[in-house]
């Protein structure tokens, strides 16, 4: 065998022709990535102020991590507060847009002009958000209050709904669902479009219900959406943020930090950039195994349904 | 031809007025912010919080001529558009070509690439940008260097010129950051897509002699111009908005993009809301015109994309 | 075929990367720029008249100054922090934050010692500012950092931060506008006045922690003395001290009076700001800066100054206030002397009567206003002998402690804690971080 021959079936065993076409994407992937990344990584590991020079940084192993999950009772209170916001936001958020996504494929008149209005909240900048939301809850003649006030209920009278303990986080959360919920609209509405209707006709004919054309029909062929919406819904929650600093900062007492703010916190308040980057590293594995078992259950309700 | 969905065609009127009062309700919240924020921008700064309505008293017009020359909006838009089409066109084709190999080809350690990818995606850490600008500091001293044009004899190019190819202060050190950033979303959006599509075309055309870059660059980019349109979209809102990075990375005023041109206005200790309204007005213009132009491929693309089981 | 796609993807490549290259190639040491300074600022209402500052002292010494702006605060933080990694620091720079943040920026030696400059021919310099501000950056003798002891900052204006009142709203609810209250009981019975007139007594932005801070030290100074406060925060006298317990249930009685305006524990400052502005609310504790607010939101407010309320009538009432922002110079700079003739140019008497009045910020050279002034930024300026700093670099709480005080105190008005439990809680705290 002559040596070109050898060549090119190494070649074409490596699949090297192949592997060329992810080439670009884990260049830039691993550059600009994965560097900063292992830097992160490494620093969990250090006692460093984030001010200082870099070489100046003690390396104390992984005593970050044991303070993490010994002593750091506001951190998990602060995850707590992200899962809460993400359950509401899968389930009532998801199940709104969903609805509405349903009225307006149903062929509704005007569904196009919808199609636009509904993507509008997250387009607009948290400036604006955050000045609305404020007038909408604030306790001294806000518009909630008039609300109720005017339909008769004097319950709330003066009730300043970001500054109570009961309500707070709640409130945060509706703004949060009220700014996303968009983007799941547009997605399950072009998802819902696109199932053939002459299935809905035919099972009309065999005299189904509405029910039933949703479990039997619409299930089955949405799961992928679903699982899009999903996880585009619990990445989304789970760094909420600006809405936070610009709404209550966190208060009253604790009661609406999330994880970022306190990565922030640590970060750039007690300067411990080592321990920052530790919180930020553990957060993540978190929402890794979640979105991985999402990923894998979801497959698996596929496969049944 | 009447047609069919989940919904049974009712000939009800009192569901069909209900459903059109719940989206108009959800409408009104969603125009309302909207509607403020354009009629704040034309109030005076003393107005604005003491006359929440919706109709200003005054059309304070100055409140747009102040955020375009003070601001410097011409070159901060031309800027931000910029940097918005070279990373949507770098994401979209470094994308495109991985998330087609993780389909449809076959290479050594295809799966943990694959998985390696997706997990960067949910890894939240402030403190990323930290490390991201040492790197491209660290790129800076390895990629400038210096060219002296005296020779020439031009007086213009009298003294030797630094180039800086990716850099702190350079729009390269901007636009790569970015691009790999976004990429890990877009090759799972289209990694699905491609999973989704009838290779029938593709194998037509490989017996048709074309080569597998050929049948990606001419069979599977075209059939995916729809997935391609979310990821434009998706895409266009998170560059157009960047302004961290931006701050950190650029100290020249000529290079920064449109939302640093408008935190100006939002100061530490004074906030000029009318005109930083008038500001938020004309960044969000193109925006939506980009969503109303994209939004028939995003309808068919995650469609395509998802559901043809 | 092959040619033509092939082409195609050239053509979008080259496009990708070369046109960034062609304009966005950086000329990082070009000619002019060895013959310019540049400074680094996050204050966006007074860039404009920087660079008028700039463009005056171009045109009288030839030296061109650079301003360059990047807001909001936290985005300057980051990136401060970050050229300060890499050697990127320009040759002047402002640090916001607490005088802790400041003090591991001076030990790790990005700021040189500027006594020299300020000593120079008898202190010529250093004897143009008040002494409060210079004060705000000095590390002292024996200072716990080890740094040399010294003055690493230039102040360029000082604040302090005073209860505010409506004159207004006083008159409506029968107080006398020129006699506000002076004394805890006072401020009370002013308060359920003001409650009746249908107004709220008290807003600030409670839901930012140095505000809440700021108030309870002044309280604390008044109640305790000046030197017992001090040694809280050394740790030989502990936060559920009596005396403590007493400070932090004056926030109790002040809740259970109906002294605050509703939801005043998630109120950040610019919202405070607003309803002051408005005239929802009466009273405010606000630094000198908001002048310049109120100002822009609402010219026809009337309102003055008035001291923190007397709760100890045996000590003195005294104020926070200090250095407001402060300018450094960048210890690896090649343009050191330079800067510091800028530096020493821009607190002289006619740029800082330049930059009050354009500004409304107090300066920080003392001869400014020997002339008259805005009367407002004078009351101001009248109670500079009773500032205080709280916090100074080599002296300092923990900001986890100070965190736990203020979340503790909000807890405290939305009646979720009691003051003895918030006490005990903060010097919990405050002993586990003492031992490390």
């Amino acid at each position: 065998m002559d040596t070109l021959e050898v060549k090119q079936k190494l070649f074409h065993k490596l699949k090297i022709g192949n592997f060329s076409f992810v080439l670009p994407a884990i260049i830039i992937f691993s550059l600009f990535n994965v560097y900063p990344l292992f830097l992160i990584l490494k620093l969990s590991f250090f006692e460093w102020n984030g001010i200082s020079p870099l070489d100046q940084a003690k390396f104390i192993g992984i005593k970050h991590f044991i303070e993490i999950f010994t002593n750091d009772k506001l951190w998990w209170q602060s995850v707590w507060h992200a899962g809460i916001i993400t359950i509401l936001a899968l389930t009532i958020q998801n199940v709104l847009a969903l609805l509405l996504a349903m009225a307006v494929d149903r062929g509704i008149r005007g569904g196009n002009i919808y199609r636009v209005i509904f993507f509008l909240p997250p387009v607009l900048s948290g400036i604006v958000i955050g000045l609305i939301w404020q007038w909408i809850y604030n306790g001294h003649h806000g518009l909630l209050n008039h609300l109720f006030t005017f339909l008769g209920i004097t319950r709330f009278e003066n009730m300043a709904w970001l500054a109570d303990p009961d309500t707070a986080l709640y409130s945060v959360a509706i703004i949060h669902m009220w700014r996303g919920f968009g983007w799941g609209f547009i997605i399950l509405l072009a998802g819902l479009q696109s199932i053939d209707s002459q299935l809905y006709e035919a099972a009309e004919v065999d005299g189904a219900e509405t029910w039933h054309k949703f479990i039997h029909i619409t299930c089955p062929l949405m799961m992928p959406v679903f699982i899009l919406v999903s996880i585009l819904t619990i990445l989304g929650t789970m760094q909420i943020y600006d809405l936070i600093v610009s709404m209550t900062n966190g208060g009253p007492e604790y009661y609406t930090e999330v994880p970022i703010t306190r990565i922030l916190a640590s970060m750039r308040g007690e300067n411990r950039f080592g321990y920052a980057c530790a919180r930020g590293l553990v957060f993540g594995a978190m929402l890794l195994i979640l979105s991985m078992i999402q990923i894998k259950v979801s497959k698996h309700m596929q496969k049944d349904l | 031809m009447e047609s069919y969905s989940i919904l049974k065609k009712r000939k009800n009127p009192f569901v069909t007025i209900g459903i059109h009062f719940s989206l108009i309700l959800v409408s009104i919240t969603c125009i309302f912010p909207v509607a403020w924020m354009i009629s704040s921008s034309l109030k005076t700064q003393e107005m604005i919080f003491e006359d929440m309505g919706l109709i200003p008293k005054t059309f304070e017009i100055s409140n747009y001529t102040k955020a375009l020359i003070e601001g410097k909006f011409g070159i901060a838009f031309f800027n931000s558009c910029f940097y918005t089409v070279t990373v949507i066109i770098g994401v979209v084709l470094v994308s495109s070509l991985a998330a087609y190999a993780f389909s449809r080809l076959e290479f050594p350690g295809k799966n943990i690439l694959f998985y390696g990818f997706l997990a960067y995606m949910m890894l939240p850490i402030p403190g990323i940008f930290l490390a991201l600008y040492v790197l491209v500091n660290k790129l800076g001293d390895l990629t400038s260097f210096t060219i002296d044009l005296s020779f020439i004899g031009l007086s213009f190019l009298k003294d030797p010129i630094n180039i800086t190819i990716i850099g702190i202060n350079t729009r390269l050190g901007f636009i790569m950051p970015q691009i790999a950033m976004n990429l890990s979303f877009a090759i799972y959006m289209l990694k699905t897509f491609f999973d989704k599509m009838p290779p029938e075309l593709e194998e037509a055309a490989r017996i048709d002699g074309c080569s597998k870059f050929g049948v990606y660059w001419h069979v599977a980019l075209p059939l995916a111009k729809s997935a391609l349109g979310v990821i434009v979209i998706f895409n266009a809102l998170t560059i157009w908005n960047e302004f961290l990075w931006a701050n950190l990375i650029f100290s020249d005023i000529s290079r920064m993009p449109l939302p640093v041109a408008l935190m100006k206005f939002q100061g530490s200790v004074v906030t000029q809301y009318p005109v930083l309204m008038a500001g938020m007005t004309i960044t969000i213009i193109p925006i939506v015109i980009l969503y109303l132009c994209m939004q028939k491929y995003i309808i068919k693309g995650i469609t395509a994309g998802a559901v043809k089981g | 075929m092959k040619r033509r796609f092939f082409g195609y993807f050239l053509s979008i490549f080259v496009l990708v990367m070369i046109v960034p290259l062609i304009i966005g190639c950086s000329k990082r040491t070009s000619a002019k720029s060895s013959k310019s300074i540049i400074i680094w600022h996050w204050m966006t209402d007074r860039d404009q008249t920087f660079q008028e500052l700039a463009k005056r002292y171009e045109e009288q010494t030839g030296m061109e100054v650079k301003f360059e702006l990047y807001a909001p605060s936290d985005v300057y933080t980051q990136k401060v922090r970050a050229a300060a990694q890499t050697n990127n620091l320009p040759d002047i720079y402002g640090i916001l934050g607490e005088s802790q943040d400041i003090s591991i920026f001076v030990s790790a030696g990005y700021v040189p010692d500027m006594t020299p400059y300020l000593d120079e021919n008898d202190a010529k310099w250093r004897n143009t500012f008040f002494y409060e501000s210079l004060e705000t950056n000095e590390f002292k003798k024996n200072n716990r950092s080890n740094i040399e002891p010294g003055i690493y900052g230039i102040p360029i204006d000082v604040t302090n931060i005073q209860l505010l009142y409506n004159k207004d709203i006083f008159k409506k609810a029968g107080l006398d506008p020129e006699n506000p209250p002076q004394t805890w009981e006072e401020l009370l019975e002013a308060g359920a006045k003001i409650r009746e007139a249908g107004f709220a007594p008290f807003v600030a932005g409670f839901g930012e922690i140095w505000l809440i801070n700021s108030l309870t030290s002044c309280f604390a100074i008044n109640l305790m003395g000046y030197e017992k406060f001090e040694n809280t925060i050394k740790g030989d006298v502990p936060y559920n001290d009596p005396d403590w317990i007493k400070i932090f249930s004056l926030f109790e009685e002040m809740s259970n009076k109906n002294f605050f305006i509703s939801g005043i524990v998630s109120m950040v400052n610019k919202q405070g700001e607003r309803y002051f502005a408005q005239e929802d609310a009466a009273i405010t504790y606000n630094g000198s800066w908001s002048v310049n607010v109120y100002k822009g939101m609402n010219p026809k407010l009337d309102y003055g100054t008035m001291l923190p309320p007397k709760i100890n009538p045996e000590n003195p009432v005294m104020i926070q206030g200090g250095a407001g922002s402060s300018f450094f110079i960048n210890s690896r700079s090649k343009k050191r002397d330079a800067a510091v003739a800028f530096l020493k140019w821009i607190t002289a008497k006619e740029q800082q009567i330049f930059l009050a009045e354009k500004t409304n910020n107090l300066p920080s050279n003392k001869n400014t206003f020997e002339g008259g002034a805005d009367s407002l930024l004078a009351e101001f300026v009248d109670d500079m002998d009773k500032m205080f700093h709280p916090q100074t670099m080599d002296f300092y709480e923990h900001t986890r402690v100070l965190e736990k005080i203020a979340k503790g105190i909000q807890a405290i008005i939305i009646e979720k804690k009691t003051p003895t439990q918030v006490a005990d809680e903060v010097q919990a705290l405050k002993k586990s971080l003492m031992k490390k």
